[in-house]
């Protein structure tokens, strides 16, 4: 940034040299000499110039090839903006309203499928809608199948989604190939709309590195099972995304549970101070193990988690897939443009137990979850779709039919696919590996007696 | 050639690294404003600018994590923690994620970042400034662990560590960032991450030792020669991986071994090496191996930290039970 780029993006904004001088905490007289090319301001102070006009609602344009200049977005990042805390003057009185704030919340299916506003360019047509309503099948069906394999000790401990399909869908529709997904170990939705194949599913949760070497997104983070800790990995590669001027976006899921813990905040707080573009969205499924969402926060939401990392904080139906895709749409797109981070809380239910190893009637009746089936986002989609005549009952004969074969032919590859040689425990351990290493990499070897790797 | 210090040539190595390579990003507390609380990061801020030389919120954890991130885009983070004291938070981001992103995604990211952090005692420092707890790094998988001992070597395996493609551990020894000065050849070569170095050649005794301990390692070992015994010094460098070669070639050569570390006694990096001198070794030892390290107590405040801390004396006793065995 130069003075004059520093001056255009002011007038923009509405500023006075002093009113940008404040928010940047600055002298005046810098602002001024700066503007006027007489000094440039240490590189801390230019930083701190340039995050008061973005944070008035600049953004500077930098991209490879293009003219250095300035664009209007607005304060608080377009039509995503749910939450916003307003600063007020302090005045006369002995509490002043320092801050607040607001938390809205978005749907626009009822759950018996009925519309109850307008809704979005992509959901026009329902046509458009059926691909979201494929996956969301696909992915349940996965679901049972894994769950089903799991039981009969043919795959490892699995964590369901069963209920929660508009959130995995929903989000990872909305995003681009180039984009970097950060899923849990519950979002094989969002894995499987992003490229992931059932085979690679099926063979991870079967117990092997390999379901991590993903054919189709090849830069998407592994589902990460220790709560929380892939936050701060996805404002990292957002970081990266940001400093190469790339329009792209990190995508982080976390559980409800994840909110309350210091990698969450740490990764919010760093994402706001850094203004980068990652989108989070809470996968709140009500249950963290056996704690429920209330015994887990005194937050009346999880999305105004946001609002103390500077951050817009919004709520969306979280069983409904055209609000999730819409929110994380708009969150993107801010995203992309500059406008930074978001967080997207998504209300949903899990319907399942919280793992293959959990025994979910220990601790919730069933009574209560039977009770959210009648939120279920696959039913309603499918009510919304059947009223707007765009799909029948051959069409989701014909869609089970379709799903279970692939599913199948995926099962029987990860069943054929044999486990790997012991020394692949050393193969991908370093870039090369250390001569240190050599004789452990043999022993494993030499005890396989030659063989390939077997399982336990 | 420029004279330097330890933390001048840690300085030296971190300019040339983000010279060289524009993904070089050097980031944590303080580091860039300010140019870090040791200054190791000085004047890096005005050469390369605020996007590549970052100062962070306050937040060890998303420091790792968040290098983890920028290194899987194949940036390379060069992230400093202030304190070893500070750096427990980082430990998950390193176990569950930087050591195993190779190995999880079989090699699709990879982490190529460098985790730096002053250590050890003797600065008089407040309390959780003084910890040597680089066995709890040694023992996890998938990274390297790297301890330089002098300007030169810190220049190099900086670079080193900062060219690796896989996660590195970067332990400066702040009691020497500033005692000794080397003439610093600001070439860019870098140094070997899996070779022992050996500052001082002998036939008598092995002094085997790391960071700080250099100092009180080879005053011993220059009066040990006075005495008339020749004593071998070897400086492990990089502790992960070991280099178990130079050491077993020295004690078979010398058949006596004392271990010098200031870490605590129990588990330190030290019962690795007597380990494998006990498996791979024990036809050439002359005596038992000897260990001079910091108690198994809580790191002393600075008041009693010099009683903690291994001194030349015990070493030297060390080294005449060693020598005195029959």
């Amino acid at each position: 940034m130069n003075g004059r780029i520093c001056k255009a993006a002011r007038a923009l904004a509405g500023m006075t040299q002093a009113d940008l001088a404040k928010a940047a905490n600055l002298a005046k007289q810098t602002v001024a000499d700066f503007e006027r090319g007489a000094r440039t301001p240490y590189p801390n102070n230019l930083a701190a110039i340039r995050r008061a006009l973005e944070s008035a609602g600049v953004v500077f344009i930098i991209g490879a090839g293009e003219t250095p200049g300035v664009r209007w977005r607005g304060p608080g990042g377009g039509e995503v903006k749910p939450a916003r805390a307003s600063r007020q003057p302090g005045g006369g009185g002995t509490a002043a309203t320092a801050a607040s704030f607001e938390i809205h919340h978005s749907r626009f299916l009822d759950p018996s499928g009925r519309p109850v506003q307008p809704l979005p360019e992509f959901a026009r047509d329902p046509a458009a809608l059926i691909p979201l309503y494929r996956a969301m099948v696909l992915t349940r069906r996965f679901d049972a199948k894994a769950v089903a394999l799991q039981r009969t000790g043919r795959l490892g401990t699995f964590a369901s989604s069963l209920g929660q399909e508009a959130v995995g869908v929903g989000l990872a529709s909305a995003m681009r190939p180039e984009d970097v997904l950060f899923p849990t170990y519950r979002e094989a939705g969002a894995q499987l709309c992003r490229g992931v194949t059932l085979e690679e599913l099926f063979i991870y949760w079967g117990g092997d590195e390999r379901g991590g070497d993903f054919s189709g997104p090849r830069q998407d983070f592994p589902v990460c099972i220790p709560v929380a800790g892939q936050a701060p990995h996805a404002v990292g590669v957002a970081y990266a995304m940001k400093l190469r001027r790339e329009p792209r976006a990190a995508v982080c899921v976390i559980g409800d549970g994840a909110t309350s813990k210091g990698d969450f905040y740490e990764a919010l707080n760093f994402a706001g101070a850094w203004r980068v573009p990652v989108v989070f969205v809470i996968n709140n499924n009500q249950w963290a193990i056996s704690l429920p969402r209330t015994a887990q926060t005194a937050a009346q939401t999880l999305a105004q988690k946001a609002i103390a990392a500077g951050i817009d904080g919004a709520q969306v139906d979280g069983d409904d897939v055209i609000a999730v895709r819409h929110a994380v749409d708009e969150a993107l797109h801010k995203a992309r443009a500059g406008g930074g981070p978001s967080v997207i809380e998504a209300l949903t239910y899990r319907l399942s137990d919280h793992a293959t190893a959990d025994d979910a009637s220990r601790y919730r009746d069933a009574e209560t979850v039977s009770a959210h089936w009648r939120t279920d986002p696959i039913a309603r989609l499918r009510a919304f779709l059947g009223n707007a005549g765009a799909w029948s009952k051959d069409d989701e004969e014909h869609l089970i039919g379709e799903i279970d074969a692939r599913i199948d032919a995926a099962v029987q590859a990860y069943e054929a696919t044999p486990a790997q040689p012991p020394q692949a425990m050393f193969d991908c351990l370093y870039a090369e590996l250390p001569k240190a290493l050599a004789e452990q990499r043999a022993t494993a070897s030499r005890e396989s007696g030659g063989k390939g790797g077997e399982d336990a | 050639m420029p004279e330097a210090t330890l933390v001048g040539a840690v300085n030296m190595a971190l300019a040339r690294a983000l010279e060289e390579d524009d993904r070089v990003i050097v980031l944590g507390e303080d580091i860039a404003v300010n140019g870090g609380v040791f200054r190791a990061t000085d004047g890096l801020l005005e050469r390369f600018g605020d996007e590549r030389v970052l100062d962070t919120p306050l937040g060890e954890v998303a420091i790792a994590g968040i290098s983890v991130g920028m290194a899987a885009q194949g940036l390379r983070p060069v992230a400093e923690i202030q304190f070893m004291g500070f750096i427990y938070s980082t430990i998950d981001q390193i176990v569950n994620h930087a050591s195993r992103l190779r190995t999880r995604t079989r090699g699709r990211l990879t982490c190529p970042m460098v985790l730096r952090a002053p250590f050890g005692g003797g600065l008089h420092a407040p309390e959780h400034h003084s910890d040597s707890t680089e066995a709890m790094f040694a023992h996890i998988p998938g990274i390297r662990v790297v301890v330089p001992s002098s300007p030169s070597w810190a220049y190099g395996l900086l670079l080193a560590a900062i060219r690796d493609p896989d996660p590195v551990i970067f332990l400066e020894p702040a009691r020497i960032y500033r005692t000794i000065k080397q003439e610093v050849a600001d070439e860019g070569a870098a140094l070997p991450l899996d070779v022992c170095f050996k500052p001082r050649e002998g036939s008598d005794i092995t002094l085997v030792t790391w960071g700080a301990m250099i100092k009180e390692t080879l005053a011993a070992a220059e009066a040990l020669g006075a005495e008339g015994v020749s004593a071998e010094v070897i400086d492990v460098a990089t502790l992960k991986p070991l280099d178990m070669e130079t050491i077993l070639a020295s004690v078979e050569k010398t058949g006596r071994c004392v271990i010098i570390h200031e870490a605590a006694y129990t588990a330190g990096f030290g019962a690795e090496i007597a380990a494998r001198l006990a498996e791979k070794g024990l036809l050439s030892l002359l005596a038992p191996v000897e260990r001079v390290t910091g108690y198994d107590t809580v790191m002393p405040l600075p008041r009693l930290e010099h009683r903690y801390m291994p001194s030349e004396a015990r070493i030297l006793a060390a080294a005449r039970r060693a020598l005195a065995f029959a």
